[in-house]
């Protein structure tokens, strides 16, 4: 656990660097995790992913399956790769203030 | 009457019955079990049949062999279940209406999910082991295989028995050590995941194993498509592995029939309550084994140890009492490490793989997390225990719940 502040506010991440509360997130923390995760601009089509992923988290209480995101969001896979490269599910999770997906057993 | 329809007689369906027919009174309950095939497969065994250890018969028995008489028995495939008004409509035209519902259908793997994988090169150069078609396809290839570059790919998570790649890779090691043709291959392990397994102190002691038997780990590879031309496997952010063999794990996916009901997730597994194993919104419907969408193995044992946890809530729901029993999401693996040495791994929801003695503390006779023959021998023998106790649905010398005892954290 460790708190620290962005964009004018105190908010708190879990080990893996995870947002612990999804309700502190705003467009502007977006801005500065994506930046550190080496995105160096937060587009529509990144939004458009954000707010669904964001959206299955609050109904479900988890974040979405790639195959999921793909399926519901209207972005393909192949898109959510070069948005977030290295891993889509986790990387934007963590940029959309969620906890990290589930989906490894 | 009161009806009990269960779908599917694998592992998890054959146990159920096993276990609540001699507890449900006859004069009360009619038990109806549902499966489109008559063959059951001991499919830990798959594992075994490339390398010529395990043939077909070693695998195989009818499924009637092992079903109770009083049980009645459909072989059919399953059209839809109607939750709303519990009735379940077969494709042979039976439609069964039930008071409980278990479903144990399972999950099968979907080549035809990545783009290029069922083309020119499926059962040429490009094979699984998850089903026995597969498996003995890849046996007689390997037989005149003189050797190159084997890759094994996992295409997605979930997969049933997540440990079987690494098995299987490892098992590689030793046979071709075995035909003398070792330095002839060089046998890449390419994952989605981060590092060999999905718990952190086992995966770490996995990629020593696999750094040991010299075998290359390729992490973070989410496969996008096959080329069998040029006999290549590409990643959604471009990269590639070149490979001579392919042996892939492709994606899981439950029953079509849950898709059709309505009942399942993205993969078709259906939402499931994690402690109790009732169906998510459904109270009379019981999820068990690989068709759940729990954050457990899809495991035997994890089915086994499930069916105690359903069967003492069932107990409780049909009279009317509050479900009791948790499942705590506990699995049991014995990893066959090659040169007749296994490791053996127990974890839960919440306790990742630890090292320590099993099942007995301090004595054993397993070693967890560590290379052992004794483990090795544990896994031999469970096809016996498997085939004779396990689906019969008799008592096994492990408990449901997970146990510290004997583990060092």
């Amino acid at each position: 656990m460790a708190t620290r502040e962005i964009a004018g506010k105190q908010i708190e991440f879990d080990d893996e660097g995870y947002m612990t509360d999804h309700t502190q997130w705003t467009k502007e923390v977006a801005v500065v995790l994506a930046a550190e995760d080496g995105i160096s601009e937060l587009t529509e089509r990144h939004f458009a992913v954000i707010d669904f992923m964001r959206k299955e988290f609050e109904a479900n209480g988890t974040g979405p399956s790639i195959r999921k995101l793909t399926k519901q969001s209207g972005v393909p896979t192949k898109e959510l790769y070069q948005l977030f490269p290295g891993g889509p599910a986790k990387k934007a999770a963590r940029i959309a203030g969620i906890t990290k997906p589930q989906g490894c057993i | 009457m009161k009806k009990l329809v269960i779908l599917g007689a694998g592992t998890a369906g054959t146990m159920m019955l096993n276990k609540l027919e001699p507890v449900l009174d006859r004069d009360e309950w009619q038990i109806t079990i549902v499966d489109q095939f008559e063959t059951h497969y001991y499919q830990p065994g798959f594992l075994f049949i490339p390398f010529g250890i395990y043939n077909k018969k070693d695998v195989i028995k009818p499924k009637r062999d092992f079903f109770p008489t009083s049980a009645e028995v459909i072989f059919s495939a399953i059209d839809r279940i109607e939750p709303k008004e519990n009735k379940v409509s077969l494709q042979n035209g039976t439609v069964l209406s039930y008071d409980y519902l278990i479903i144990a259908t399972g999950s099968k793997i979907h080549p035809e999910e990545t783009e290029g994988m069922k083309e020119a090169g499926w059962h040429k150069n490009i094979f699984d082991f998850y089903t026995i078609e597969g498996a003995m396809a890849l046996s007689k290839f390997l037989k005149y295989w003189e050797g190159g570059k084997l890759v094994l790919n996992i295409v997605e998570m979930p997969i049933k028995c997540p440990v079987a790649p690494l098995e299987f890779v490892f098992l590689a090691d030793w046979w071709f050590t075995e035909q003398g043709i070792r330095d002839k291959v060089d046998i890449e392990f390419v994952t989605p995941l981060p590092g060999a397994f999905t718990k952190p102190k086992a995966s770490n002691v996995f990629g020593d194993f696999l750094d040991k038997k010299n075998i290359q780990l390729v992490p973070d590879f989410n496969i996008a498509r096959v080329d069998s031309e040029a006999n290549k496997i590409i990643s959604w952010d471009e990269k590639e592995v070149n490979y001579d063999l392919l042996v892939t794990i492709p994606t899981n996916m439950g029953d079509e029939a849950i898709a059709r009901s309505g009942l399942g997730d993205e993969l078709n597994f259906i939402p499931t309550d994690k402690e109790t194993l009732q169906a998510i919104g459904h109270d009379n419907i019981f999820v068990i084994g690989d068709a759940t969408n729990l954050p457990s193995s899809k495991a035997g044992s994890v089915a086994h140890f499930e069916a105690d946890i359903l069967l003492e809530n069932f107990l409780c729901a049909i009279e009317g009492r509050a479900l009791r029993a948790k499942f705590d999401g506990h699995a049991n693996c014995y990893i066959e490490s090659g040169f007749g040495k296994g490791i053996l791994i127990d974890f839960n929801y919440d306790t990742e793989p630890l090292p320590g003695k099993f099942p007995l503390p301090g004595v054993g006779p397993f070693s967890l997390l560590e290379e052992t023959k004794m483990n090795h021998y544990g896994k031999m023998l469970f096809r016996w225990m498997y085939w004779n106790l396990l689906i019969r649905g008799s008592e096994l010398p492990i408990e449901a719940q997970m146990t510290m005892a004997g583990k060092r954290r």
